[in-house]
């Protein structure tokens, strides 16, 4: 393999002093002259019919300029689509229900109208006439026949004949995937589990609430400043939806406080164009932290029942699951992704993996890191821990014994290519968080994996060698968890440049190679192919200019450190400097290299966690004394960012496993506030450790995987079993807040809980 | 209702009219165009807006303009002296003691004035001090680090 | 938020005579944690605001020979850094540092606390345990108030119209005697107490036995609450588990709290049982100094 001197290392972010100093502008940082604000209306009823929105008061209100509810955006037919990600569309007809509704409010919070005004005291009134309907609110409910609908006219799609039910439903997609004799395998088991996990719904928690600013120019065309975790996705989305060219709406990507999956879709730009559009003025909308809980899209919760049989020798046998997720309001859960990931780290000669996707009176959930893969975790690795415990075998060597390797077959049917699960299992044996004996009354030892697929799609760069020598990169790829720093490592190690020597920009979509979102631990990835094509496209263009000059052919041409020679006379040179000033000056011109790639093979990636945890066990408080995370990274290109990357994903999962949740009351969040919605702060955590392991990626330059999602996945069944083995307990549904454990540990809770109940701690 | 204030920020003075229920942290965004601090929940419950009121940090969610009249204010604008940084914002540079960066101003506020009435601050005083600052990205770890090398940068200066 | 005017007067006759001849709700504003909130989610709509912290005598903090006086706009810091405070009045001093984060023990303080009359202030059971007293003055006048009379609800207080807590003024503490407060909530920091308890031992002078305990529960009631029965069990008893046990479970008798977000009645209870225990553990190690 290459040697490289920048790829590799530490690099700090280039725009990291942008970011102290205050600099770095976000889209609620935008002050345009003249700039109205909007002001959203939002539905008090989870589940109401639509009558009448009555917007003339707010109207009369002196400084507002416009007031709009659906009938204000354009007509879409019901189906519509738009292109999200690679084959996969998003149906725009519901886009527009949650942007704004027109017949029926589905969840409490949807947005009903919209309001801009001169100041952002100019309070908004809309009163509507509403028809309140019944509330569905929990997923094994809302799948009884006879249920109120959320949607009269939806019906069940039956994935695998993609037929329709002929009663609608609110079970809107239903799945299932076999693979050898389930039955078989259960008879032939020695020890057989079976139990039902229960997981709530969460947010994921970005600081940033979202914000966007549209204005139109005088040409008509329309200029929009947004948050969104992808600017090429939201202009696809707003092409449909507000049946705009492409060319006649420029989106301007600002910095991002944080996104997680939470600001893929176009939900908020739409109202500010359509109220731009009606006052001829500029509008910011920038919701509230009550608005960014309460309706923005939340991460979906789901019950999810496993079947697994194991032989004394350690062996599974089969393992069977049901997953029905929680999609809120309109279709879409995460439901397939669990199935992979709950079951993809395992050899899985005997399965059956069936999928619900139900509707619910709740937020239309959004991706949140490794959509779908943490409640799947933490079923399943809690599930393992007892069957390995059941049998007498390690929980290490349990899954070891039963680890996937390359050429297996993932639940959902691909092969695997280049995995390190092994590799990284090894590592855990040798390791002190492993070996050293936990001591003392009340603490506990668990472990359990984590697997994300990685994403691929699109993403493109261009490289400028400037006149002096320097190179600018250009992306359309949105920097979320700091791209722009690895992708120009690699541009520095392929174009043999110091970094000094480069800039990265992250361009609008009027200027920027097509990309789609930042997501799904794709972009270092993808971005990793691009980038090296785009740098060897400008290094051969460098190399015939070069062959010119020198007079040898172009295979006689050697490049290094910023010089060219030729192959069998070191002394007949140029410089780079010599062709970069000029490729300005006369001859063929600048110099413009590019890149791209559109489907790459999936680089999966595996994660184990490793957790010692203290209970008190007169209050159920958890106390995490150690966490260790090791995980297959492929190639680090920058192991300080990836290192962060583990950290705080695991941080993420650590607040879901233990105090995170969404409380409902018929429909509406209790809990809509960063005080009681409780995100872990830094004195509930230890250091984490990190552990990286390096298999290299089937794909791709550097054999680099996507590192982003997986850390989020096994904190929920890692820090279960650590409760059970300082407990005796096991515990059946997160979060496993300290009122749970308390009730696991003493019994008799209040409506029975004791920490396996499917509905909260007894709360009302 | 309407009132003029004026403030000393960042050792400036500003003057400008507030309506009363103007809190501190929009009047310095967008009246005077301090953008660095940032509102992330509006309620005092996640730090990204903290600011020094008079020589202590504040949310500036939490703080009518009106009751800053006559203050000092220091912002995170006003942090790095003539242009050069912090040692506390070098050293979340180089620890990566940030990611998405909107968290960062309120963390450098905190930090600062951490490492000001004690200069070395023990872990678990740190993750303390930092309490009131959410982060989303980092999960800590190399926000605390980052202040540890801060501190002894800052003790090697003195 | 609906619009308001704001005053910031500089003597305290004048704000009395500000808020008292106000039209509409009026309240005075010290560090504002709580009201800017509930200014804000439009839970309290006010047409005046009295900005007391530029008022010199609601400023004050001193330990004389009558004990702390705490001014109603001086901060939880200013209290919890105040030597005569974290050395005489520890179990106060350290629930001034769990008022929030750092930022708002910087804005909010003990005056704040009692007069929002939250049942979970976490500076107020160590406050009541001590003995604390209130100065407040009206427009008729001057009066001084046992600091757990104070409230009559959740938000709810005696206050009359114009009235204004000015200090409030914790003892010196008697020989042999020590105190505690704990309170427990999910997080380590920030959150909302779900049950909290402030635990006061006075012992004989040979130390053997108690002569004077008091108990006070927070979030576990309308109001901040004396836990009498446990109170009454205690004096003559000595300190030891077992007693301090039966002492929880009297504590917890006391207790009628509601099952909401941050935790359910039972289990609050059961909370209020461990509290006590470690309060009173607590506050009797700080008798032997």
């Amino acid at each position: 393999m290459a040697e490289y001197s920048v790829i590799g290392t530490s690099l700090a972010k280039v725009d990291a002093p942008e970011r102290v100093t205050g600099k770095a502008v976000y889209g609620a940082d935008l002050d345009l002259p003249g700039m109205l604000w909007a002001k959203l209306v939002r539905s008090p009823y989870a589940h109401a019919r639509i009558k009448k929105i009555d917007t003339s008061k707010a109207k009369a209100l002196p400084g507002v300029k416009a007031v709009i509810t659906a009938n204000d955006l354009p007509h879409l037919p019901k189906g519509a689509t738009a292109p999200l990600v690679g084959e996969v569309s998003i149906d725009m007809s519901a886009i527009r229900e949650i942007v704004m509704a027109s017949d029926k409010a589905r969840y409490h919070g949807q947005v009903v109208a919209a309001v801009a005004a001169t100041d952002p005291f100019i309070a908004e009134e809309a009163a509507g006439l509403v028809e309140v309907l019944p509330v569905v609110e929990d997923v094994l409910q809302a799948m009884q026949p006879g249920t109120a609908l959320v949607h009269e006219d939806l019906h069940t799609l039956e994935e695998a004949t993609q037929e329709k039910s002929d009663q609608p439903s609110n079970i809107a997609t239903h799945m299932v995937y076999t693979r050898g004799d389930v039955e078989a395998g259960f008879k032939e088991a020695d020890v057989l589990i079976e139990k039902t996990y229960t997981t709530q719904m969460v947010h994921q928690g970005y600081l940033e609430p979202q914000a966007c600013a549209a204005r139109v120019e005088p040409s008509g065309k329309v200029t929009l400043w947004t948050s969104a975790q992808g600017h090429f996705t939201v202009r696809t989305q707003l092409v449909t939806l507000l049946g705009l060219p492409a060319n006649q709406l420029n989106v301007i990507p600002m910095e991002i406080g944080g996104g997680f999956g939470g600001k893929a879709l176009a939900l908020f730009e739409p109202t500010a164009i359509v109220l731009a559009q009606k006052t001829s003025r500029p509008v910011k909308l920038v919701v509230s932290r009550e608005e960014v809980l309460r309706a923005t899209g939340p991460g979906a919760p789901a019950v999810i029942t496993v079947k697994a049989g194991a032989k004394k020798d350690g062996k599974l046998t089969a393992i069977s699951t049901t997953m029905r997720y929680d999609a809120g309001a309109f279709p879409g859960s995460p439901v397939s992704r669990g199935l992979l990931v709950g079951l993809a780290p395992y050899k899985l000669d005997n399965m059956l993996a069936e999928g619900f996707d139900v509707l619910t009176n709740k937020p239309r959930v959004q991706a949140y890191r490794a959509p779908g893969g943490t409640p799947a975790a933490f079923a399943v690795e809690s599930l393992m821990d007892a069957l390995a415990e059941e049998i007498g075998v390690d929980p290490l060597e349990f899954r070891q014994k039963n680890a996937a390797e390359e050429g297996d077959t993932l639940p959902l049917g691909m092969p695997l290519n280049r995995i390190g699960l092994t590799e990284m299992l090894g590592e855990i044996q040798k390791h002190s968080c492993w070996t050293t004996p936990l001591e003392g009354a009340n603490r506990g030892r668990g472990l359990a994996l984590g697997y994300w697929i990685g994403g691929s799609f699109t993403s493109s760069a261009e490289i400028k060698i400037n006149p002096d020598a320097t190179a600018s990169i250009f992306v359309g790829t949105v920097d979320l968890t700091g791209t722009r720093t690895t992708i120009l490592q690699m541009v520095a190690d392929e174009l043999q440049l110091d970094p000094t020597e480069i800039t990265i920009t992250v361009g609008d979509t009027d200027t920027a190679p097509f990309a789609d979102l930042s997501g799904g631990s794709r972009i270092t990835y993808t971005m990793s192919a691009a980038a090296h094509q785009a740098s060897h496209d400008v290094l051969s263009q460098l190399r015939v200019r070069a062959a010119e000059k020198l007079k040898v052919s172009v295979d006689d041409v050697e490049y290094k450190q910023k010089r060219f020679w030729a192959k069998d006379d070191t002394q007949n040179e140029v410089s780079l400097a010599d062709l970069a000033r000029e490729s300005v000056a006369w001859g063929s011109g600048p110099i413009i290299g590019k890149g791209s790639t559109t489907r790459m093979q999936p680089a999966h990636s595996y994660a184990a966690h490793v957790a010692d945890v203290e209970i008190d066990p007169d209050t159920g408080k958890a106390t995490i004394l150690r966490y260790t995370c090791f995980q297959d990274v492929g190639k680090a290109i920058n192991p300080m960012q990836v290192e962060g990357q583990i950290q705080g994903g695991a941080v993420q999962g650590i607040g879901w496993a233990l105090n995170e949740e969404y409380i409902f009351d018929n429909g509406e969040l209790k809990n809509a506030s960063l005080l009681d919605y409780r995100c872990p702060v830094a004195l509930d955590l230890p250091m984490i450790e990190t552990v990286l392991t390096e298999v290299p990626a089937s794909e791709g330059p550097y054999g680099l995987r996507g590192v982003g999602e997986v850390p989020i996945v096994p904190p929920g069944a890692a820090l279960a079993n650590a409760i059970y083995r300082a407990t005796g307990k096991r515990l059946y549904e997160l979060p496993m807040n300290p009122e749970r454990v308390f009730w696991a540990i003493h019994g008799n809770g209040p409506n029975g809980t004791n920490g396996s109940g499917t509905n909260g701690s007894g709360r009302s | 209702m309407k009132q003029p204030i004026e403030m000393n920020i960042n050792g400036e003075p500003h003057t400008t009219i507030v309506d009363t229920r103007t809190t501190l942290l929009d009047t310095l965004r967008y009246k005077l165009g301090f953008m660095g601090p940032k509102e992330g929940c509006g309620n005092g419950n996640c730090g990204a807006c903290t600011v020094v009121l008079n020589g202590s940090v504040v949310n500036a969610c939490l703080v009518f303009a009106v009751e800053a009249a006559g203050a000092d204010v220091t912002t995170v604008e006003g942090v790095a002296a003539e242009g050069n940084l912090h040692p506390v914002q070098q050293a979340f540079i180089e620890h990566g003691g940030l990611q998405c960066g909107f968290c960062t101003p309120g963390f450098i506020m905190s930090a600062k004035a951490l490492l000001e009435r004690n200069p070395n601050p023990s872990e678990q005083e740190i993750r303390l001090a930092i309490s009131g600052n959410l982060c989303r990205c980092t999960g800590y770890d190399k926000i605390v680090r980052s202040i540890q090398a801060a501190s002894q940068a800052l003790s090697q200066h003195a | 938020m609906h619009a308001f005017d704001y005053a910031a007067p500089q003597s305290l006759q004048e704000a009395v005579a500000l808020l008292s001849e106000a039209n509409g709700e009026a309240r005075p504003l010290a560090g504002g944690t709580d009201l800017v909130t509930q200014m804000k989610e439009n839970r309290r709509s006010l047409s005046l605001v009295v900005d007391i912290k530029r008022i010199s005598e609601l400023n004050v903090l001193s330990y004389t020979g009558s004990g702390l006086h705490i001014g109603a706009a001086v901060s939880c810091t200013k209290i919890a850094s105040f030597d005569p405070a974290s050395d005489h009045y520890p179990a106060l001093a350290e629930a001034c540092a769990l008022v929030g984060s750092y930022q708002i023990q910087n804005r909010a303080g003990l005056g704040g606390n009692f007069c929002n009359a939250a049942p979970s202030a976490d500076a107020v059971p160590p406050a009541l345990s001590y003995g604390a007293a209130l100065l407040l003055e009206g427009p008729n006048g001057r009066r001084e108030l046992p600091a757990e009379y104070l409230f009559t609800g959740p938000g709810q207080t005696v206050l009359e119209k114009g009235e204004i807590l000015v200090e409030i003024i914790l003892p010196v503490p008697p020989p042999n005697s020590g105190a505690a407060y704990l309170r427990f909530i999910p997080r380590e920091e920030m959150d909302i107490a779900v049950a909290g308890v402030g635990s006061f031992v006075q012992l004989s002078p040979d130390k053997q036995t108690c002569e004077q305990a008091r108990i006070t529960l927070a979030a576990v009631a309308p109001t901040p609450l004396r836990a009498k029965e446990a109170e009454a069990f205690l004096a003559g008893k000595t300190l030891d588990v077992t007693t301090i046990a039966q002492a929880g479970e009297l504590a917890a008798q006391a207790a009628s709290p509601i099952s909401d977000v941050r935790g359910s009645a039972t289990y609050r209870i059961e909370l209020v049982k461990v509290l006590t225990r470690r309060t009173l553990t607590r506050a009797l190690e700080r008798t032997r100094g």
